[in-house]
């Protein structure tokens, strides 16, 4: 029922409810059709029988988790049960006889019917005293497990078994081991002259960002709270450009500037006479560009750990007598070093994750994250390989991940306590001063270029060959005609534009609700399997997008869930790569909020819906908002899982962007990303003015 | 139509072998069996990790209990959760909630209890005018003293005319001066509206001062329970005497039982004092500081070995052969110099026997 969009209700018209393709099944089962969806009107009708029954009774929590648990299983069942080309078990043929009809993808029906289950087995589950017997809490449980299963684990399940397949549909381990001990993944021939396999290259890529990304992080944050530097302020800007920059843009200031008709090598080749090179693609390329892109991630973990070490802890290595290079070394630094490796990690996860940047970048050298592109997009179109690929990057950074929350988890050294902590951070010594200062600042100017470059490159008629300024770019994409029916967008960029606001705004309110939610449930119930629960809605920040990108048309290409190629699955996936956000800001915020709120309200005879609602939810305004922004945000600059998603009614700005660039077009590119950055800077700057303006007396 | 008023719906409370296990074997609450009568004010009192704020939390059912049964009224609320029990609690933070004002706050629990908007608005009203906040209603909690927020927790809790108030350490977050004065507020309310309430300190002289019965709590069961005076006058064990006021603990003799009276002695100082059916033996005598005098020319040996001035009496610290001894005296005109050797002899009353030796 997708086939048209979830938005679109043409099925109403069509022939509902008589055409047996879009009829109810009601009707159907009534008409002796798609019986096997007949059993599913037992577990419906079955809480009819307790309706009037107290909620303190036994019988009617039984009969409730009987009927949900009956009901969404079977709606489950039926729905593996029955593939696109009729049974998919044999036995099932034999019991039902073949089928005429295929299963459809599962539209509104199944949707309202999975959902009703589910909170009849929640409701049921909390009538027999879980959690106090609050229902929205169950509820709020079940139905986040429900969706993150559905959205997050059933697709990279359903990736994990795309492995093993063979080419007759069979699984097979001799298949999968071919496809994993490939030499493009794995060879060493780096080391005498050859190729390398593209795990080694992208590990190897990761750990050399990780390592130089907090070096210069360290020096930023340094900088900033240990100097008599006066523009400190400008270095904090540095944070805002990772969130509003298109991940490849980057990469793409880099072509101008070092590109073969690149402003830097013209002129350098001019001055020494020699042949311009491509030295930029590869390795080189992506690795200054992905040290570009992700510093500020790093300055912005570090600042807050610099920050973080008490002021007093140095003043007393200072008056036991440690000169201030000492009390560095042996007080300030070592506090630091979980902030250090912590920083590392993310770098990590961040390069190993990159797609844009490799794959406007990368010429010859292989990457895992744009090998999983090329191998579901390309001439060979092998899924499997697709999906061994996906495997190895989802292990490196799922390590990576592991190990920041098992060995940093417990390990924080902040020691800021919030009082009593009137001391000032000692300047750097001098030695190390000069030094750091000076590789923040020829940083800091490097980035700076590269920003202007973006800027001027969307002017330039067309670079390295014309260089007269021209608006030309910003004509061809963002035109606009006035005529008698109104506005006409006739720019070619407007369709993804809307496309991509449309899409974001949408996926903006669900990811900030689906994670303050979680936050709520993870910082203020106690229930059984929380640890699991934090690890699961967590682990989608350690999934690279383009494994989310493989793993949902694997999975969602084909009945029952059969949203390819909708703007349904943009969303999902946005939802769902954005999720860490949400909840993280939610969890930061809601545990500034003393617990004994909350249950001041329930004594005064709120229920947990209502104290949600009432007390933490308008406390939270500050966090909704940031949730919002930040998921919108991400949501437009978002490539890695995108790429893999859009279609031809569906396009996003950054897929359009880099299709521009496959085409040679950098002028269009350069100047879409332009506007897409300044209209990112328009919505994280609207949302400083907002928050900056709820003040909210929060407990002193 | 009149103005509200707020009255009380007082009920008793009663405990019947509840306990409150955390995790798998953290026992927080062993066993206890507490009775509340209506209209009274109860004091939970002990150390902190004694299960106090535990059981303050199973009344107001933040906290379910593991075993046993609670009822409130003639209800057996054992599995209701906080939001159905008729039952409001004032937090140590106060916990107001900081985005809504102080009417908005006290009003709050109200619109959950099928009032109408206007009702609600006048029995808030009333409410804060009954703390002394006439007034205060449009400003926000950050915007007022800390014992003002402690009268808004106190307003917003009593509007709902629950069955059983709850006080959580509520005088914790105040001066020591304000302490006093709001800790005779909440019994003057208290006593006015006869309201039932269940109080949580660990502050022995507040609950002295506040209480109809003293439930003293150790080690998750309850020590002794009792009104003030018997509490103070006469402790079950050590435990209670040293916890409820300073008592110097001294090792005895029962020499003789008369009847109700025992006499005793020690180092030759004989003392007669009610026996508490006690056999004779060995046994502890419990002496407040202010129960000890010296001067007289018997009694026991000791040496004033520290004196300190502290306004409106003396303290000293006596050693001898038994150990050390705390005491007061209220004669601060003409102090004993350190190392003066005296004879010290106890009052005619206040001294109690405590078994063990």
């Amino acid at each position: 029922m997708v086939d048209g969009g979830l938005w679109s209700f043409e099925w109403l018209v069509d022939g509902y409810p008589f055409d047996e393709d879009y009829a109810p099944a009601a009707f159907l089962i009534a008409q002796g059709e798609k019986t096997w969806l007949a059993p599913l009107l037992v577990p419906l009708a079955l809480p009819l029988l307790v309706v009037r029954r107290p909620k303190s009774d036994p019988l009617f929590a039984r009969i409730l988790i009987l009927s949900g648990a009956l009901g969404f299983g079977w709606l489950i069942a039926q729905g593996f049960g029955i593939g696109i080309r009729g049974f998919t078990f044999d036995w099932l043929k034999a019991l039902f006889g073949e089928p005429r009809i295929r299963q459809f993808g599962m539209g509104y029906g199944a949707m309202f019917s999975a959902t009703a289950f589910l909170f009849l087995l929640t409701q049921g589950i909390a009538a027999r005293g879980a959690i106090n017997g609050d229902v929205f809490v169950v509820s709020a449980i079940g139905g986040v497990i429900a969706i993150v299963t559905t959205f997050v684990f059933f697709p990279i399940a359903n990736m994990l078994f795309a492995a093993f397949v063979t080419e007759d549909g069979s699984y097979s381990l001799t298949v999968f081991a071919a496809k994993f001990f490939d030499d493009r993944l794995w060879g060493l021939g780096c080391l005498w002259g050859a190729r390398c396999g593209a795990a080694w290259n992208s590990l190897f890529l990761a750990v050399i960002v990780g390592f130089v990304t907090t070096i210069l992080g360290l020096c930023f944050a340094l900088v900033v709270t240990r100097s008599g530097f006066r523009y400190k302020r400008a270095v904090r800007a540095l944070t805002v450009l990772p969130i509003i920059t298109p991940p490849f843009v980057i990469g793409l200031a880099l072509i101008l500037l070092f590109g073969l008709s690149g402003s830097v090598t013209v002129f350098l080749a001019d001055l020494f006479g020699v042949q311009p090179t491509r030295w930029l693609y590869g390795m080189p390329g992506i690795l200054i560009a992905q040290t570009l892109a992700f510093t500020p991630i790093a300055f912005l973990v570090l600042i807050g750990v610099v920050e973080g070490v008490s002021p007093s802890m140095e003043e007393a290595a200072q008056t036991l007598r440690a000169s201030r290079w000492q009390t560095f070394r042996t007080v300030s630094l070592p506090l630091m070093r979980p902030g250090l490796a912590n920083a590392f990690l993310l770098g990590f996860i961040e390069s190993m994750a990159d797609f844009g940047n490799p794959l406007v970048l990368g010429g010859n050298f292989d990457v895992l994250s744009t090998e999983i592109f090329f191998a579901i997009v390309g001439a060979q179109y092998d899924q499997g390989r697709a999906a061994v690929l996906a495997m190895v990057l989802l292990f490196f950074t799922l390590s990576a991940f592991y190990a920041q929350r098992a060995w940093l988890g417990r390990k924080s050294y902040t020691t800021v306590t919030g009082k009593g902590d009137a001391g000032v951070h000692p300047l750097m010594p001098t030695g190390l001063s000069m030094p750091v200062t000076t590789i923040a600042l020829v940083w800091a100017f490097f980035t700076a270029v590269v920003y202007g470059m973006i800027v001027y490159g969307s002017v330039v008629e067309l670079w390295g060959v014309n260089n007269s300024l021209t608006f030309k770019h910003y004509v061809t994409a963002f035109s606009v005609r006035f005529e008698e029916e109104g506005i006409r967008w006739t720019g070619a960029a407007w369709d993804s534009f809307w496309t991509t606001i449309t899409i974001a705004a949408i996926a903006a309110p669900l990811t900030a609700a689906v994670g303050l939610v979680t936050a709520y449930l993870l910082t203020r119930q106690n229930f059984a399997g929380k640890n699991a629960f934090e690890f699961g809605t967590m682990l989608s920040f350690a999934i690279p997008g383009t494994v989310i990108g493989v793993s949902y048309i694997l999975a969602f290409n084909v009945p029952p869930i059969e949203i390819t190629g909708t703007g349904v699955i943009l969303v999902v996936s946005f939802i769902f790569r954005n999720l860490p956000v949400g909840v993280r800001a939610g969890i930061a915020s809601m545990s500034q909020l003393d617990k004994s709120l909350d249950e001041s309200s329930l004594t005064l005879g709120a229920n947990s819906w209502q104290t949600f609602r009432r007390v933490i939810l308008p406390l939270l305004r500050p966090a909704i908002l940031a949730a919002l922004v930040y998921s919108f945000v991400r949501a437009m600059t978002a490539i890695s899982a995108v790429i893999f998603l859009v279609s031809a009614r569906y396009d996003m700005a950054t897929s359009y962007i880099i299709g521009r660039v496959e085409n040679n077009d950098y002028g269009l590119a350069i100047a879409y990303s332009t506007t897409l950055i300044f209209v990112m800077l328009a919505a994280v700057g609207l949302l400083q003015v907002l928050v900056g303006r709820v003040q909210i007396g929060r407990r002193s | 139509m009149s103005e509200p008023t707020i009255s009380s719906k007082a009920a008793p409370v009663r405990f019947e072998g509840v306990s409150k296990v955390f995790g798998k074997d953290v026992v927080a609450v062993d066993a206890i069996d507490l009775h509340v009568d209506a209209g009274k004010l109860v004091t939970l009192l002990g150390p902190s990790g004694c299960g106090k704020t535990t059981t303050l939390r199973m009344i107001a059912g933040l906290e379910m209990a593991s075993s046993g049964r609670i009822f409130i009224g003639d209800r057996d609320v054992t599995t209701l959760p906080a939001t159905d029990r008729d039952v409001t609690m004032v937090f140590q933070s106060y916990a107001l909630f900081p985005h809504m004002t102080v009417l908005e706050n006290v009003r709050y629990g109200l619109t959950f209890s099928g009032f109408g908007k206007e009702e609600a608005r006048s029995r808030a009203q009333a409410g804060l005018d009954l703390v002394g906040l006439k007034g205060f209603g449009g400003r926000l909690p950050s915007e007022l003293s800390g014992g003002q927020q402690q009268r808004v927790a106190v307003a917003r809790a009593l509007v709902l005319e629950p069955q059983v108030l709850l006080f959580d350490e509520p005088l914790s977050n105040l001066d020591a001066k304000l302490r006093r004065q709001v800790r005779e507020d909440i019994r003057a309310i208290q006593q006015d509206l006869g309201l039932t309430v269940v109080y949580v300190t660990h502050d022995q002289e507040e609950a002295l001062a506040v209480s109809d019965e003293i439930v003293v709590m150790r080690n998750a069961a309850i020590a002794q329970k009792g009104t003030p005076r018997e509490l103070y006058d006469a402790p079950n064990d050590t435990f209670v005497a040293d916890f409820i006021g300073e008592a110097n603990l001294l090792a005895c003799i029962i020499v003789a039982v008369e009847g109700d009276m025992a006499v005793i002695e020690i180092e030759g100082y004989r003392y007669r004092l009610p026996g508490r059916s006690l056999p004779a033996g060995p046994a502890t005598l419990a002496v407040r500081p202010s129960r000890i005098r010296f001067g007289d020319d018997t009694g026991i040996p000791a040496t004033i070995s520290k004196a300190t001035y502290v306004g409106v009496r003396m303290e000293y610290t006596l050693t001898g052969a038994f150990g050390q001894v705390f005491a007061v005296q209220d004669d601060v005109d003409d102090p004993l110099e350190p190392g003066t050797e005296v004879r010290m002899t106890f009052a005619e009353r206040g001294p109690v026997l405590l078994p063990g030796g």
